[in-house]
């Protein structure tokens, strides 16, 4: 039997389709038939595709061919490997009761009694497990919401084997955040697909705080992960992610919800250090009065690199958007915001609004940002609003003329900048939790997992 | 006589490049009060922003010495904890830094210049609140940011709440009355009034006599041109508002 010719050029994806044709049998007997069905339309779209490169519109900053170009090591027959999965469980927020478990790579490691402690009605588990247990409820969601035909998504899904599943039961709405704990560990430099499912059905509510740790910070790793989300009639989500990496992560990471009618999404994610980081947010505001906020914060140093990439679908008419990023960016290193709007023909008295601020604290910092919306009706109300800058002198000589030493100003004054971000997160003690991590973000004292945990 | 806190010999500065002090000569001593007169652009401000060190001026001759200590090489935060005040003409609002934060930060910044622990939080509520009461100052404007949505007179007020509680050597009021209206300018000189002591001074930097009737000075010098080029009584003040600026312009062409 022949093999279709490989037309793709991109040596990137051209590794790991290699990767996936010697190693078939290896990666299905390790994952769960149901995302193995999507294997040989994800491996056909790719044949035909290439990695979005600097001459991708959406991409230029930020080309996703050079992050998948090196030669990492992908643990197809998800052999066990060595993480301190009790450390990520300290991981704790204060104040916060969460029902935790660990992604330790792509392997679902629950906190203690996990499954007994969960509510009636919430499920939180390995995505493999539970598509080999509810086949049909996972079946009907896996790979309908993120779009197979992108070359990103296409190769998560061709090599994805296992992640997380949640969902929440029609009317459940628990009292207690979930907290999943994402590490990267291996003795190798390794590539590690994660996908995430969320479907939170009608009338029901989830709260779920994401943190992105990696654990032997001197090796490079590289994240793809994807987060379907499926917001039921007046479902309601909040989702918080705080990335906390090491300089030498690259991670891409997709997340892309539908919202049905009356649901109501808040979103926020935070890097407060990472190497270089891609975050799309792709929100379909599906049915009427669905609405989004979507808010972030970007603390850049050194070398990092931050780009979010949002794009909102307002389809129904009713709907209600909002996102606000804002940066602060230090040292070297270099942001990017692309925010896209898009008001379709039918989806009349829309309000949809977006912000991007930043802050530039060191001439060698670079921002780029690029707000776009395209409106395709008039009863529409929408803004946007970009700006770029450096922290205000005025301010700062007046705290110093107070006896503020200038780099204690400088910091309050950052701090500052991100109030009404960390303000956003509304899932109890997070907020307090997320202010004092960025207050130690700025003071220096944040450089490895330690810094989140314990204090 | 008492001990000299200000010495300012010479002292010319630059904006932009432009010379906008040209040789100011002025000695405050302690438990003084001196008030700096003159038109619009003499070089008031600049004086003000010079001595507590703003960034924008250029120092190009001169010395300032506060209680012997040369300020012109200091960082402005460290010519605050020298002593030095600076109630500004128009207060900076600082979004998203709550007066809590702000005043905790510039005090134990201050205790620890000189080497004292920082205040517990109860010794620093408890302080907050005796010197709220000076200006007579809304206890819920503690709880906002700095200056955010503060009235043009509760500015002031907050000015001084800051003299207050940092206690400095010298403080330099920049246009303190500008703004106010008779209630709150009243009070903002009251305030002004209840922290002198026998040690330290006040220089009173204004257009209009009005304030003078509140904060008696001992001494009042006229700007112009970038020079002091007249110092008196208290009564020069009093001529100045019966005869404008314009003898002084006349005199000086």
């Amino acid at each position: 039997m022949t093999r279709a010719p490989m037309k793709t050029q991109d040596p990137a994806l051209r590794q790991y389709i290699e990767l996936y044709e010697h190693n078939t049998g290896t990666l299905d007997a390790h994952s769960a038939p149901v995302m193995n069905a999507l294997r040989p339309r994800a491996l056909e779209v790719l044949r035909d595709t290439q990695l979005p490169s600097r001459s991708t519109e959406g991409y230029e900053k930020t080309p996703l061919d050079e992050m998948f170009a090196p030669d990492y090591g992908v643990n197809v027959a998800r052999v066990n490997l060595p993480v301190d999965v009790a450390a990520s469980f300290r991981c704790d927020v204060p104040n916060l009761s969460t029902l935790s478990a660990c992604l330790a790579n792509d392997a679902f490691v629950p906190s203690r009694d996990l499954a007994q402690r969960l509510p009636e009605g919430v499920t939180f588990m390995s995505l493999a497990r539970a598509a080999r247990e509810m086949p049909e409820l996972v079946a009907g969601h896996y790979a309908t919401i993120a779009p197979l035909d992108q070359a990103a998504v296409a190769l998560n899904t061709l090599l994805a084997q296992d992640g997380v599943f949640i969902h929440v039961a029609r009317g459940v709405r628990p009292d207690k955040a979930l907290q999943l704990v994402e590490i990267l560990s291996a003795p190798v430099e390794m590539a590690v697909f994660r996908r995430i499912l969320i479907v939170v059905e009608d009338d029901a509510e989830l709260r779920l705080l994401v943190c992105d740790h990696t654990q032997e910070r001197t090796r490079r790793y590289l994240a793809s992960r994807i987060i379907e989300v499926k917001l039921g009639r007046n479902a309601r989500l909040e989702l918080c992610g705080i990335e906390e990496s090491s300089p030498l992560t690259s991670a891409w990471s997709g997340l892309y919800m539908s919202q049905d009618e009356g649901s109501e999404s808040l979103l926020n994610s935070t890097t407060l250090t990472c190497g270089t980081t891609r975050n799309d947010f792709c929100i379909g505001l599906d049915g009427e009065h669905a609405s989004a906020r979507v808010t972030g914060m970007a603390i850049g140093g050194g070398e990092m690199h931050i780009d979010n990439f949002t794009s909102v679908v307002h389809a129904s008419p009713r709907c209600h958007s909002d996102q606000m990023f804002k940066y602060v960016l230090d040292d070297r290193s270099r942001g990017a915001f692309e925010g896209n709007i898009l008001v379709e023909e039918g989806a009349m008295f829309t309000e949809a609004y977006q912000s991007n601020r930043n802050i530039l604290a060191s001439p060698d910092a670079m921002m780029h940002c690029k707000p776009q919306l395209v409106i395709y009706n008039d009863d529409v109300k929408a803004s946007h609003g970009a700006t770029t800058g450096q922290l205000d002198n005025e301010a700062l000589f007046y705290m110093r003329q107070r006896g503020i030493p200038e780099a204690e100003a400088r910091t309050m004054l950052m701090q500052a900048f991100m109030v009404d971000v960390i303000d956003s997160v509304r899932i109890p003690g997070l907020n307090e939790r997320l202010r004092h991590l960025v207050d130690r973000r700025f003071a220096g004292s944040l450089g490895d997992c330690k810094g989140c945990i314990n204090s | 006589m008492s001990e000299i806190l200000l010495d300012v010999q010479d002292l010319h500065a630059n904006v932009e490049g432009k010379e906008i002090l040209k040789g100011i000569n002025l000695t405050v001593r302690e438990g003084e009060v001196h008030a700096i007169m003159g038109p619009n652009g003499s070089g008031k401000s600049t004086l003000s922003g010079v001595l507590a060190g703003h960034p924008a001026y250029e120092v190009t001759k001169g010395t300032a010495k506060l209680h012997g200590v040369e300020l012109l090489g200091l960082a402005p935060e460290t010519r605050s904890h020298e002593g030095l005040f600076l109630s500004f003409q128009y207060p900076v609002e600082i979004p998203g830094v709550s007066m809590v934060n702000f005043m905790r930060a510039a005090l134990n910044a201050k205790r620890k210049f000189y080497n004292e622990p920082p205040l517990s939080a109860s010794e620093f509520l408890k302080l907050m609140r005796q010197k709220r009461e000076i200006v007579e100052l809304d206890n819920k404007l503690a709880s906002r940011s700095v200056n955010e949505g503060f009235s043009g007179g509760e500015k002031k007020r907050n000015e001084i709440f800051q003299m207050a509680v940092l206690e400095p050597r010298l403080a330099i009021l920049d246009e303190t009355d500008s703004g106010l209206d008779i209630d709150a300018l009243r009070v903002v000189a009251g305030g002004v009034n209840k922290l002198k002591t026998s040690k330290n001074a006040t220089i009173v930097i204004t257009h209009y006599q009005r304030l003078l009737d509140y904060i008696r000075p001992d001494y009042v010098h006229i700007l112009y041109k970038g020079r002091i080029v007249k110092t008196g009584g208290p009564e020069l003040a009093l001529e100045l508002e019966e005869k404008g600026y314009d003898w002084i312009k006349e005199e000086n062409k």
